[in-house]
């Protein structure tokens, strides 16, 4: 049973299936009868078992924002988020979420010809190189996405780090795709966006969500900036064939959804909001102190609602399992997000904060008597 | 009333041959300075690359070279931009939009009340929900099962909520038809976004400007000749074949008869339908409103719907797609699994607001009022019978010849037949959606013009 769980969902407590888990208990097998249609083998590669966030807010939206109702998102994206980097209204596209906007780049912008992607280049990140790549050993690639404040680990790329990126990126041609879901936890000075670094402008696109930052996360809603200045090798302005797909694949955002982000970036809606970013973040802070208190070496909660914790020479897996089985608290095992988090736990700090002490409580009951 | 959609933009016009992506317009609103709902940076891109931009900084990744085999924008932008256009040169003209299907009245209380309560109880704890089922939820899904599908034996989870049909089409194509030489079979003429979202994916070879196709589909003609239903013995084997009916643009509805023949016709050839039923509501009579009304359907089709149409949700954004377990790959596998996974992976289900509207609308009350506002709209003043569209039939002239004549002198937009394939050369799709006084006053017009 889950009394820790970040959300309140039962599905998520079960992390090796799909959130609704596709049950086929009644297959009518009398006559199995199949098309000639030949299975898109590309979905055969994907891992069987899609390591879904469990980041799900669990606050409810502050009122201001469920009762107004406006326009011009857009423009109020641009100059709520990126006031004085030049980002205009024009390059801003609203989504119904990231997660739908990363698979429309990926479907529609980054296929070349022969229909493959390149193969995917890990670039490790960990204590050692201070969470962030050591770019001088990173291959080129077409597209490098890049996440700050990072999920898993939590971690926000500096200035330096960022402009050692963007630098990367121009060196070899690159596009970055740069996603800021949780700029708003920043609480260090880190940078926001992608183009508070010169020249990013040219060579990088930045995805967002209001998931995050209002708790939308049923709501849907997100955007992607792709700037004027991004060009393919063959000088096409990237920005006309992502509105083309944009055009073609999607018909916006729910009206609705829409006119509850215009509220969240009021000057009220937006203090309201971050009041339970801000509660967030006193729940990292609680998660910070118990996993330390344990003698665990912990990563992130400062400027991420993510607490990334080592286990050296352990497996994330059976880490989570004991977690869940001792304390019946449920974790994500760091392996899910690559073979760089295997001996992490990721932590979220989304919950309620009786279940965020509860669960402070039994760790500390448990590994510390 | 009409705020452009935010989307739209003039692109690519620079890969187009056609004369019809009038210079006229794109010098009108570049002499003048012009704040018209619509991305001003993306008409004035719409001609070769400036010098500043020859010199600029380029990545080296390259464009998906797909994308420029589309002959220009999307359809409906594109009507977007004539329509933008013409307000500027005539900004005292009643412009009357009969050319994008969008629906113009209001949605009945019932159903935004019930979408207000769902907004408003997010605010409270025990109200508040967060990510819900990628598929979703499922009171939803058990009700558009038995409203729509109670005697056909589709069940909840056949059932996958959507964020509207356009997207869900694009789901599809990279579910049956990426990165595979999987083929697809069109209606021509044919709702747009099922060439376009197959271009873009890979799926299609150039556009041929002397048939005005694009290679590696097949076209299946539809027109008066054939009772706007495909010969199917003269259309060859494809694994997918796209079908709408009520169809979107001709207004015709495919017969049980032909619908029965149709699914022969994928048993026969092992084929896959997607069946785009958005206009079903709009079926009088015995025709068939669901695929799987005819046997054996649920071995060979996927139904994609949508609450555009059925309740004026075109800007709330929820659909569904009906994916039957007996559905097989030639390996045996449940095309449902796949589609399944592709719509945990690059989808986060449709808000949580919109569907608490999709519920709604099936409660008795919801389903009274609706069925009540189509039977008021009365197509009688068209004759378009099984859907809210009328086809208008030009011989020999060139539709958008047609269509910008009748902007230009009746400030009427309609939408060019050859904008939905090759087919629609030489008509004029009329839209049904709009107020009673407006589609009066538009066939006053017209009645001026031609009498």
């Amino acid at each position: 049973m889950s009394m820790f769980s970040t959300c309140n969902f039962i599905p998520h407590t079960i992390l090796l299936q799909s959130r609704a888990s596709l049950a086929t208990p009644n297959e009518r097998l009398a006559t199995v009868r199949c098309t000639k249609v030949v299975r898109n083998v590309n979905l055969e590669k994907l891992r069987h078992n899609y390591l879904l966030g469990i980041g799900d807010t669990t606050e409810p939206i502050p009122d201001i924002i469920t009762s107004n109702m406006a326009e011009a998102l857009r423009k109020a994206i641009a100059e709520s988020f990126y006031k004085g980097l030049g980002v205009k209204d024009a390059e801003v596209f609203v989504s119904d979420g990231s997660q739908c906007d990363i698979s429309r780049l990926q479907a529609g912008d980054f296929l070349d010809e022969t229909l493959k992607y390149q193969n995917i280049e890990y670039m490790t990140c960990g204590p050692h190189n201070n969470f962030f790549p050591e770019l001088s050993t990173t291959s080129r690639t077409d597209i490098i996405f890049f996440c700050s404040p990072n999920n898993p680990t939590g971690h926000a790329a500096s200035r330096e780090q960022l402009t050692q990126l963007v630098e990367f990126a121009r060196k070899n041609g690159s596009i970055i795709v740069y996603d800021s879901a949780y700029s708003v936890y920043i609480t260090d000075g880190s940078p926001r966006s992608i183009y508070e670094i010169p020249g990013a402008r040219e060579c990088a696109i930045e995805i967002s969500s209001f998931s995050k930052i209002a708790g939308f996360t049923g709501v849907r809603l997100g955007w992607t900036v792709v700037p004027d200045e991004l060009y393919y090798a063959n000088k096409v302005p990237v920005i006309n064939d992502f509105d083309r797909i944009v055009c073609t694949c999607f018909n916006g955002a729910s009206s609705i959804a829409q006119a509850g982000g215009l509220a969240c970036l009021s000057p009220d809606g937006f203090k309201a909001v971050m009041s339970v970013v801000e509660y967030y973040m006193e729940n990292a802070k609680i998660l910070v102190e118990t996993f330390s208190s344990l003698g665990l070496v912990v990563y992130g909660g400062v400027n991420a609602p993510y607490v990334w914790v080592h286990f050296p020479g352990s497996r994330s897996w059976d880490i989570f399992s004991e977690i869940l089985k001792k304390a019946h608290i449920i974790t994500v095992p760091g392996s899910g997000f690559g073979p760089g988090g295997e001996g992490y736990i990721r932590v979220t700090a989304f919950g309620q904060r009786e279940n965020i002490l509860e669960a402070s409580k039994r760790l500390r009951t448990i590994y510390l008597s | 009333m009409s705020v452009l959609p935010h989307h739209l933009v003039a692109t690519s016009l620079s890969s187009s041959t056609s004369n019809f992506f009038a210079q006229n317009s794109f010098d009108v609103v570049r002499t003048q300075v012009v704040s018209a709902p619509f991305r001003k940076m993306g008409v004035c891109k719409c001609v070769a690359t400036s010098p500043t931009e020859q010199t600029a900084y380029k990545t080296q990744v390259s464009r998906n070279g797909n994308i420029a085999k589309l002959q220009a924008g999307y359809l409906f932008p594109e009507i977007g931009r004539r329509k933008a256009a013409h307000m500027l040169k005539h900004p005292d003209a009643q412009v009357i939009s009969l050319g994008i299907g969008d629906t113009t009245e209001p949605i009945p209380e019932v159903i935004t009340s019930a979408m207000a309560k769902r907004a408003l109880a997010l605010s409270t704890v025990e109200g508040y929900s967060g990510y819900g089922a990628e598929q979703g939820e499922k009171q939803l899904r058990a009700r558009l099962a038995s409203t729509f599908y109670g005697n056909l034996g589709i069940e909840e989870d056949d059932i996958f909520v959507s964020d509207g049909a356009k997207s869900d089409i694009s789901r599809l194509q990279v579910c049956v038809l990426f990165g595979s030489n999987v083929t697809m079979a069109v209606q021509d003429p044919s709702y747009p976004a099922y060439v376009d979202s197959s271009v873009i994916m890979g799926q299609t070879g150039q556009f041929q400007k002397d048939v005005e196709k694009f290679g590696k589909i097949e076209y299946m003609k539809c027109t008066p000749e054939n009772d706007f239903f495909p010969d199917l013995s003269k259309v060859s084997r494809t694994d997918i074949i796209f079908f709408c009916s009520p169809n979107n643009p001709t207004g015709s509805a495919a017969s049980r008869e032909q619908l029965i023949q149709l699914v022969k016709f994928a048993k026969d050839n092992g084929s896959i339908i997607i069946y785009d039923s958005a206009y079903a509501m709009y079926v009088s009579g015995d025709t068939p409103k669901s695929i799987f009304e005819i046997p054996g359907a649920k071995e060979v089709a996927i139904e994609t719907a949508s609450f555009s149409k059925y309740a004026g949700f075109t800007g709330v954004r929820l659909g569904w797609t009906v994916v039957p377990k007996e559905l097989k790959y030639s390996d045996g596998f449940p095309v449902a699994k796949d589609f399944n996974r592709i719509v945990c992976t690059g989808f986060n289900g449709a808000s949580n607001i919109a569907q608490a509207g999709g519920l709604a609308c099936l409660s008795p009350e919801g389903l009274e009022i609706i069925v009540d506002t189509f039977t008021s709209l009365g197509f009688k003043v068209y004759g378009g019978k099984h859907a809210p569209y009328v086809w208008v039939h030009f011989p020999g002239q060139s539709s958008w010849d047609v269509f910008s004549e009748i902007l230009e002198k009746t400030h009427v937009v309609t939408t060019p037949g050859s904008g939905f394939g090759p087919a629609g050369e030489g008509f004029v799709r009329v839209s049904a959606f709009g107020h009673r006084d407006n589609v009066l006053e538009a066939c006053r017009r017209f009645k001026e013009l031609y009498k």
